[in-house]
């Protein structure tokens, strides 16, 4: 019984530890500061929709595009042991491509939308294997590798654009960034939900997570195995690509509007950070999805607890950037070893003590 | 391996530069008559050349609308042939600066990236008898250097937005602030004269946040607001973009807002589709920040006006939904 | 006895989750004499090892060095009372220089004297006649080399204690003899040596005592000559040896040219010089050669495991290409690598996900096991290879040497493989695993399956080939079989002796 208890706690939890704690401890002092914070309620949108409101609602709406982003740096981090820094200008650029073929037709019906959303994961797509080639055949480090296209990125968009801020007026694709009709749930939400399980039969289906997981952590060793590591490699930036486009999708859908400067600004780091407070090593390897998608929500509340109190937003990043030291001190390999010397000297006390008794 | 990856870089900076030029060289021509184009035959002789130093149309709405306006105006058909040079940095700027009086044009117009180190260039200038207008911004030197500077007074974009909001004459102001990137000149102008009536009294405010320029993030702050359940009656964006971030967070929550809705909605930039949201009663009021500063240039350098001083306001309107047409939406919005 | 005692362990106690690793362990060592630490995989050794350098903490009992309890928190505690280690695995930096190896770490300074750390560096190289220079790439050198420098920088820090973790794996017979008197000279220097090894003649060459362990336990220390090879090897694995002798010799088999499964002709690669080779179903052959002689090369070159440039080959008498290892794979030829660290192990992965993996390369992408039928895999293998884990998802890495090669020999063994090429399965593991490894060989090639067995002990190698092909500079200059396989003719061939 004991036994079962103390193997879940190590095993059931395990890297997902840390991540969870800390959405804990948010939620605790959400609590205690204001006892109606994740109070949940149902109004009625100005299409006249029944939707859920919130905070907690908001929190998981807005970190759709981390959440999903998240996903795939995760299968980039673990493959290739770097990171794209490129996806947010990526996404612009596939919010771009979204915007061009909706703007190109004259009535946005929903056969068009799917056909800009498929040209945005295409163009996205292709912008991931470059990316990835730079990477795996040509062997340079991903971060400098992606910079190219992090420098560059929103200035394609812009020429894709044609313009500064080119608006879509439609209802198909206010109903991916807001609500669907009939459904309280947000959208961008249900399609996280989507990309999860989508990720979820991927893993079921095919060797993706052994693959991966065994050219981050032994190249070689994974080659002298037959794993075409290169293929491997730039399978998860194409993959990236694909949810770059999704995100950059969902971007543009919430305002009906694509900015080129301001899409997703600013979004790589918290993806990276996303990934790493969720306990996967940046330097590639073993991984789990779950707690890069935990991360972002993680990050999703910090801030969103931060706009609650009123800090003015300049000082927002400061804060926040406070947190994620302590979270990512708490999980650095020091500090768990510490914890785990630290539990096994209580454990042994525990134990030692009712044998005395028993005799 | 690090010679290879040397080698690697340049080659995909070499790859990417090519394929600017390519992009830009496909621009060109659809942007109207640049410096390529050869001047048409009737006045030759009498042609004014006038070279440009601006930041890329890429920047902004604002400079998208303000870089068509100057090729529209200094056109051939207007008798001049205009050079232009786009960048974001200051340097680049000031070779383009130095390229153009070496190649000898006879007008210089400056929208400078930032507002030092253009001392030498603009001498260079008045020794060559080339006379500067600048545009936009203005830069830290001589008022000698130059001819006139015609630009915006953002302080008093927000007090025609400001005064405008008090002759709503609503019972109380509780006002979500959503400012722009702190410290720009337009964040700088446009908070002034709210800060001024916060200070005074007159109005409350209710939360004062920076979304940066960023949609999303305006929308992000206006969703805390509703989530905790705090009165406001009025949504002062700094910019078009915030403002639609500001107006779907209202949406979601089925907040009615604009001409007949509980909440007022104001903005900057005269974004066309701003102005339509207008037109439609979404929006409230919307403030200009003019693009358009070429043809009071033209007219200096014509001599169809003179500049009584220095320094030239553009004068800059703001947009009433009651009021606007669709006429005003198409001289002065913005985009398309 | 106890004034000369340099260190004395007492009552050492070593938990880990679920394992007792040490239970209640003594170790003394004395002044000026050569230790030698025996014991099979999993019997403390390494552990002790560890605790002693502060890698781990002990759990109870004592460490005294000189008299002096001490306390060892950290290996820097252990460098500040003189105790120095070597390690099985090189942990040097491969992309610095030899010189700046050797002081890394402990220059007080903050602006460093290249040139004065390489004039130094050489020095003590020359002393300790190590084919060294100070401005070398470490990375350049052979394992060989590496692994004196390590030693030179130990024993450049002046240590009172110096503990060598299975430093002669990877040395040929002539550095042996290089190192050996080197810790001769140490010894005489006062300094007492803790050797680790696997190799039971050179703890008779070299060593005053033994102190066996076995299952974490004190088995007992023993003075060299009182304690006959076959005795130690008896206390160490526990079970009479009837087992040990009851290997004879090699049956001879007749092959008949309808049985050669593989056959290569003028085949090269990128490390490999051309050469002809074949293998029959059924067959055990070895490749020997010194270190460098080609011999590794060689058997990758098969496997497709380096860039393969030219040369036919048959499989079964047709032709086939092998570029990649997956061609391989998928032609039934299986390869234990010969650094199973850097190319054997997925250290993070689970002892089942390491089973599994070449399967699963082979079934392909689209084609995943399913989990149920993956952990009926390991565990069976888990069960026939009698390899000590946790658990089937304990991870790899935690694994001792042994029992990681098992799981790696699991792996290709599940591919069931028609030519399965074993380079050097045996090296850095222990007596009673060796033999069950050998014994698995012979069993394959009885169910019909070839087999290429590399290994650095010839002895080994005439224990199980029935056919030993020779290299040196590159080359094949040999084939050995029949009566010819003896070790005086093995080593005539591999010296160049015939004439």
């Amino acid at each position: 019984m004991k036994n079962n208890f103390k193997n879940i706690f190590k095993n059931g939890l395990g890297q997902l530890t840390i991540p969870i704690i800390a959405i804990l401890l948010l939620v605790i002092f959400n609590l205690i500061r204001d006892p109606s914070f994740f109070r949940i309620t149902i109004e009625i949108d100005n299409a006249g929709n029944r939707v859920l409101a919130g905070n907690l609602i908001s929190i998981i709406n807005a970190a759709s595009e981390l959440a999903i982003l998240a996903m795939g740096m995760t299968l980039v981090t673990a493959a290739s042991g770097g990171q794209d820094i490129s996806v947010g200008a990526a996404a612009a650029i596939a919010g771009s491509a979204f915007v061009k073929v909706l703007k190109s037709g004259g009535n946005i019906n929903g056969l068009i939308v799917l056909l800009a959303f498929v040209v945005a994961v295409i163009v996205a797509m292709c912008f991931g294997a470059f990316n990835g080639t730079l990477v795996s055949i040509f062997k340079i480090q991903p971060m400098i590798a992606t910079l190219i296209l992090f420098t560059c990125g929103r200035s394609i968009a812009y020429w894709i654009n044609g313009g500064a801020t080119p608006t879509v007026d439609s209802s198909i694709v206010k109903a991916i960034g807001g609500f669907i009709p009939g459904c309280p749930i947000p959208t961008p939400v249900l399609i996280v939900i989507a990309m999860a399980i989508i990720f979820k039969l991927v893993f079921h289906f095919t060797s993706l997570e052994l693959f991966t997981q065994s050219v981050g952590i032994n190249g070689s060793a994974a080659k002298l195995n037959g794993i075409n590591s290169t293929w491997i490699k730039l399978l998860s930036f194409i993959i990236l690509g694909a949810c770059v486009a999704v995100a950059g999708c969902i971007g543009v859908s919430r305002l009906g509007l694509i900015n080129h400067e301001t899409l997703l600004i600013d979004i790589e780091m918290d993806t990276i950070l996303a990934v790493a407070i969720g306990g996967n090593s940046l330097g590639g390897g073993k991984f789990k999805m779950a707690g890069s998608i935990i991360g972002a929500y993680v990050i999703h509340i910090l801030t969103v607890t931060l706009y609650a109190m009123k800090v003015p937003s300049t000082d927002v990043k400061a804060y926040k950037a406070i947190v994620i030291i302590i979270l990512v001190v708490i999980g650095s390999p020091v500090i768990k070893k510490w914890f785990a010397k630290t539990a096994a000297r209580i454990k042994n006390k525990k134990a030692s003590a009712p044998m005395k008794g028993a005799q | 391996m690090r010679k290879k990856l040397g080698r690697m870089l340049l080659a995909g900076a070499l790859a990417m530069s090519l394929l600017f030029t390519a992009c830009n060289g496909g621009k060109a021509p659809a942007g109207g008559g640049t410096s390529g184009t050869p001047a048409p035959a009737p006045a030759a002789s009498g042609t004014i050349k006038v070279g440009v130093v601006n930041n890329p149309p890429s920047e902004s709405g604002y400079r998208e609308a303000n870089v068509k306006d100057m090729e529209a105006v200094f056109s051939p058909e207007n008798g001049y042939e205009l050079k232009t040079a786009y960048s974001l940095k200051n340097d680049e700027q000031l070779q383009a600066a130095q390229g153009f009086i070496t190649e000898g044009v006879d007008y210089l117009l400056i929208s400078a990236a930032e507002t030092t180190g253009w001392d030498e260039v603009l001498k260079n200038a008045q020794e060559a008898g080339i006379k500067v207008y600048l545009f936009d911004r203005m830069i830290d030197v001589d008022e000698s250097l130059y001819e006139a500077a015609v630009v915006s007074d953002m302080s008093a974009e927000g007090d025609t937005a400001v005064q405008w909001l008090l002759d709503q004459n609503l019972p109380e102001y509780n006002v979500v602030h959503i400012q722009g990137a702190m410290g720009s000149d337009a964040q700088i102008g446009r908070t002034g004269a709210l800060d001024a009536q916060f200070a005074s009294g007159k109005m409350n405010k209710v939360v004062q946040q920076t979304a940066t320029w960023d949609e999303a993030e305006a929308k992000k702050i206006v969703e805390s607001v509703i989530n905790s359940g705090e009165e406001f009656n009025v949504i002062y964006a700094e910019n078009d973009g915030m403002a639609k971030g500001a107006v779907a967070a209202l949406d979601e929550h089925g907040i009615k807002h604009g001409v007949d809705g509980d909440v007022i909605v104001m903005g900057f930039d005269c974004n066309k589709w701003a102005l339509r949201e207008l037109l439609a009663g979404n929006w409230n009021y919307d403030g200009q920040c003019s693009p358009f500063q070429a043809q009071i240039i033209s007219d200096l350098i014509q001599g169809k006006t003179t500049a009584s001083s220095k320094k030239i306001i553009n004068e800059e309107k703001g947009f009433d939904a009651k009021t606007i047409t669709q006429d005003d939406i198409d001289t002065y919005g913005l985009g398309e | 006895m106890a004034d000369h005692a340099l260190l004395e362990m007492r009552h050492i106690n070593k938990l880990f989750p679920g394992v007792k690793a040490l239970s209640d362990v003594d170790f003394t060592l004395r002044k000026g004499e050569i230790h030698a630490l025996m014991g099979e995989n999993g019997a403390g050794k390494s552990t002790l090892i560890k605790v002693l350098t502060g890698v781990y903490q002990n759990d109870g009992g004592e460490i005294r060095v000189e008299g002096k309890n001490i306390s060892i928190r950290s290996p820097q505690d252990a460098q500040n009372n003189g105790i120095s280690t070597v390690y099985q695995e090189i942990t040097l930096c491969p992309n610095l220089t030899v010189a700046e190896n050797m002081f890394i770490g402990r220059e007080k300074d903050v602006f460093v004297h290249n040139r004065r750390r390489e004039k130094r560096a050489n020095e003590l190289l020359g002393e300790l006649g190590i084919p060294a220079r100070g401005s070398q790439m470490l990375g350049n050198c052979s394992l060989a080399v590496q692994q004196m420098v390590a030693i030179a920088r130990a024993v450049d820090m002046n240590c009172k204690v110096l503990i060598l973790d299975e430093p002669t794996s990877s040395l040929d017979d002539k550095e042996v003899n290089v190192l050996f008197g080197l810790m001769r000279d140490l010894k005489a220097r006062g300094v007492g040596i803790i050797f680790v090894t696997h190799f039971l003649e050179q703890v008779y060459e070299v060593c005053d005592r033994i102190t066996v362990l076995r299952n974490g336990e004190l088995v007992g220390e023993y003075l060299t000559e009182e304690l006959p090879q076959v005795q130690l090897v008896a206390k160490m694995i526990g079970k009479d040896l009837d087992e040990i002798s009851s290997f004879g010799e090699v049956e001879e088999k007749e092959f008949s040219d309808a049985d050669i499964f593989y056959e290569a002709k003028k085949l090269s690669s990128s490390d490999a010089l051309p050469f002809d080779f074949e293998i029959h179903k059924g067959e055990v052959n070895g490749f020997t050669g010194l270190l460098g002689s080609g011999r590794s090369e060689s058997v990758r070159a098969i496997f497709g495991a380096d860039k393969v440039n030219g040369g036919t080959v048959k499989i079964n008498g047709k032709h086939v290409k092998i570029t990649k290892p997956i061609d391989a794979m998928k032609n039934g030829i299986g390869y234990l690598a010969e650094d199973r660290k850097r190319d054997g192990i997925i250290a993070d992965l689970s002892v089942r996900e390491n089973i599994i993996l070449a399967l699963q390369v082979m079934k392909g992408f689209f084609k995943p096991i399913s989990r149920s039928e993956s952990e009926a895999f390991a565990d069976e293998y888990i069960k026939v290879l009698n390899i000590k884990t946790a658990s089937r998802e304990t991870p790899i890495g935690s694994l001792s040497g042994g029992n990681q090669q098992k799981v790696i020999l699991a792996r290709w063994l599940l591919t069931h493989p028609d030519y399965l090429i074993l380079d050097e399965p045996t090296r850095g593991i222990d007596v009673g695993t060796k033999l069950e490894i050998q014994k698995l060989v012979l069993k394959l090639a009885e169910d019909g399956v070839a087999v290429t067995f590399i290994s650095s002990e010839i002895e080994e190698m005439l224990r199980t080939c029935s056919r030993l092909i020779v290299m040196r500079d590159r080359r094949i200059v040999g084939e050995l079989k029949g009566s010819d396989l003896n070790q005086a003719q093995v080593m005539k061939t591999i010296a160049g002796g015939e004439s």
